[in-house]
């Protein structure tokens, strides 16, 4: 049983909690993630670290599905049963020189852990944030406070640049010489914007995010297929070379229980109506 | 033996197999002849005093038999269940030369569960050494190393990756061949020797190599948890399983008690199970409880089924259709799957091993309908916390390799069970884990570890 210290909806759906564990707190590094499992009946689900302060770590997420809403309901008081972790190879984090890393929706999540240790290694730092609207937008702070420089886009227009992120990245590498670019969102945006630095051949990273069950190489659950060959984001990565993924069959893959999810949140939220 | 009706049992996840009754082991017992020389000990990889309990079960002493067995093993109700007697102590059974053999699993099921319903008594544990032990991993063989080296007065901080110990035996083994609660129980007995537990500890990760190797001795049982797949078109369609991701989603997660249980499941109408050994027959049970009609395609002959007799017989019981001689060539789907396409082998000449070298026969393809596909081609060793650790040495398949006594190529670090074997079986694990056991206890009582 790990308590949760904090727990805050910081966006629309959008919440972030503290987990107090020790024994991923001490060793976690940017890049990795946990699985949590809420309570005894509960699923086995991928969290990226999000941040790490004393024994405590930050994990935020958007309420989707049965395990997201649930664990966003338990209070700061609660606990959850299980969390395993760090899990996944950490981020290759290293000198590059410039360095762009873009977030998309609660992609976002991941990107200040990340961002302080590339400029910790000396990087200059670029943050490109994208949103679907501002009220979705998070960690704009913290970002700020890292980034040596940081852009700003909603789709709708409604906080800084109007468009996509891809957008801001292909006018970055237009205009000053990028050495490394991460990408960490939704599948089709990574597909989408690790495009834009295909042609220019610059090492680009994503951060895929599987079905995953055990995580820890036992199942091959989280299969996904990287250079023509089958990789296990759970040991493998789960960061990649954006330009060797197979991001269809990915897509594709975390579908397969897309029926028995929205099933399983009904049966929840039927439950929850009717507790006093 | 006694079991359930097939049409009964492939509706719910119940033990298939019902024991034998107190009379009808007092009276097996009493066919022991008590040989001079035993060769059933021989034939047990623990070595258990297997003539020693049968005599008191001829008594009728049933605790005083379960309680000389836990002198050498602390899981016999598991072990009851699970190993392969027919290839191990009675097969040594000098009366299975004429006969039947002593149904010498079957005794020790028994006693196991009579003495477990009656509340165990705990073995005496040696004085505090203020030695530390770190085990990786609480499947069979962590399990069994542990409790010797508790046993002996070590402090033992046993790892585990999963939210459950157990390894296999809790996420691989089906309840219908092995109960859960029967599993915990025995487990717990274990623990209950002072082993600390750390669930939730993925070693390497959570606790870096360098920090692992600050205890007195390190006995590595990471287990062969590596699903191999079948390299053929089509394998990452949705409804392809490896049998131990499909097996992990009903032992440990519950996936049958969905939505009860958060983990989904996809149940299919036509299942293909790709494999011939006990997990493969594993996974076909499963898919066949869960409802699917279900089709073993193996690539030898019946004959050369690795599995155990008992299983593959259940498994036709229960309606699981067979097709030998034939090797998957690609799963067929464009979303989902919708059928899996094999090709008929000949078989040829006599491999090492005793069994025909399959051959693909020209021109034999043909298709089986499916809509979930399960490969249970063999499993290697997990090679994360292995490969991590600068020093150690492993053979081709990634297993550490090791002495007979457990010793790696590293002074402190000894391994056991999958991990160091490669894919075998519960007991062997266990064999090895007592074995590594005793190594360390030598060394570390030794003064020289």
């Amino acid at each position: 049983m790990y308590p949760i210290m904090k727990n805050q909806e910081i966006a629309e759906d959008v919440h972030e909690i503290w987990v107090k564990a020790p024994h991923i707190a001490r060793n976690a590094q940017p890049g990795q993630f946990v699985i949590i499992r809420t309570n005894e009946t509960g699923e086995r689900v991928p969290l990226t670290i999000s941040r790490v302060v004393g024994s405590t770590i930050r994990i935020i997420f958007m309420k989707v599905g049965k395990t997201t809403h649930a664990l966003a309901a338990i209070p700061e008081t609660g606990y959850i049963e299980d969390i395993v972790g760090p899990l996944g190879k950490p981020s290759e984090i290293a000198y590059y020189g410039t360095v762009a890393i873009v977030g998309g929706g609660v992609g976002i999540a991941s990107t200040p852990y990340l961002a302080k240790a590339l400029k910790a290694a000396e990087n200059r730092v670029v943050g490109i944030l994208g949103a679907r609207t501002a009220g979705l937008l998070i960690l704009e702070n913290e970002m700020a406070d890292i980034c040596d420089e940081l852009h700003i886009g909603t789709d709708d227009g409604s906080k800084g640049y109007h468009g996509f992120a891809v957008d801001l990245l292909r006018t970055l590498i237009n205009t000053e010489p990028v050495h490394a670019v991460w990408i960490i969102g939704q599948t089709i945006m990574m597909k989408v914007t690790s495009e834009a630095t295909r042609e220019m051949g610059i090492k680009t990273f994503v951060s895929l995010n599987p079905i995953m069950v055990d995580g820890t190489g036992m199942c091959g659950a989280c299969r996904c297929t990287v250079d023509g060959k089958t990789k296990f984001a759970c040991v493998d990565g789960p960061d990649f070379d954006a330009h060797t993924v197979d991001f269809d069959t990915l897509m594709q893959r975390q579908q397969m229980y897309h029926e028995l999810e929205l099933e399983s949140f009904e049966a929840w939220k039927a439950a929850e109506g009717e507790k006093p | 033996m006694r079991r359930r009706a097939a049409e009964d049992r492939i509706h719910d996840f119940l033990e298939v197999d019902l024991g034998m009754t107190e009379e009808d082991a007092v009276s097996e017992a009493n066919r022991c002849i008590g040989c001079k020389k035993p060769l059933c000990i021989h034939g047990c990889p623990v070595q258990i005093d297997i003539p020693a309990f049968i005599a008191r079960v001829a008594e009728g002493d049933f605790i005083g038999a379960a309680e000389k067995i836990k002198e050498q093993n602390m899981l016999p109700a598991i072990c009851g269940r699970v190993c392969p007697q027919e290839t191990q102590c009675e097969s040594t059974c000098i009366l299975s030369k004429k006969g039947e053999a002593i149904p010498i699993g079957q005794l020790e099921r028994l006693v196991a569960d009579i003495e477990r319903k009656r509340g165990p008594k705990l073995p005496d544990i040696g004085k505090p050494t203020g030695k530390n032990v770190a085990v990786v991993g609480s499947g069979p063989a962590g399990l069994t190393a542990s409790a010797e080296l508790a046993k002996e007065g070590h402090h033992v901080t046993l790892y585990e990756s999963l939210h459950m110990p157990g390894g296999v035996l809790t996420y691989g083994i089906p309840a219908f061949r092995l109960p859960k609660d029967i599993v915990n129980f025995e487990i717990l007995q274990v623990l209950s020797l002072g082993v600390e537990l750390r669930t939730n500890h993925f070693i390497g990760r959570s606790l870096h190599v360098h920090e692992l190797l600050r205890y007195d001795a390190v006995v590595l049982a990471t287990g062969a948890g590596l699903p191999y797949f079948m390299d053929i078109e089509g394998e990452n369609l949705n409804g392809v399983f490896s049998a131990n991701e499909f097996l992990t989603r009903i032992n440990l997660m519950h996936a049958d008690e969905f939505p009860t249980y958060d983990t989904p499941v996809l149940k299919g109408k036509n299942v293909v199970v790709v494999g011939g050994g006990n997990v493969a027959m594993d996974a076909a049970r499963v898919a066949r409880r869960l409802g699917g009609e279900v089709t073993l395609v193996y690539r030898r002959r019946e004959e050369d089924l690795p599995a155990r007799l008992a299983e593959v017989h259940h498994a036709q019981e229960e309606g699981i259709s067979f097709v030998f001689c034939a090797a998957p060539i690609r799963i067929l789907g464009e979303k989902s799957l919708t059928g899996i396409e094999c090709i008929r082998m000949r078989m040829d000449i006599l491999d090492d091993s005793g069994r025909p070298n399959p051959i693909p026969i020209e021109g034999s393809l043909f298709t089986i309908e499916a809509d979930v596909v399960i490969g249970a081609v063999g499993q290697g060793p997990n090679p994360v916390l292995l490969r991590e650790i600068e020093g150690l040495t492993l053979g081709k398949s990634g297993n550490v390799v090791t002495l007979e006594t457990g010793e790696t190529s590293l002074p402190h670090v000894f391994a056991a069970g999958d991990a160091a074997t490669g894919a075998a079986t519960v007991i062997l694990a266990m064999g090895t884990g007592k074995r590594a056991a005793q190594t360390v206890n030598q060394r570390l009582k030794g003064g020289s570890g």
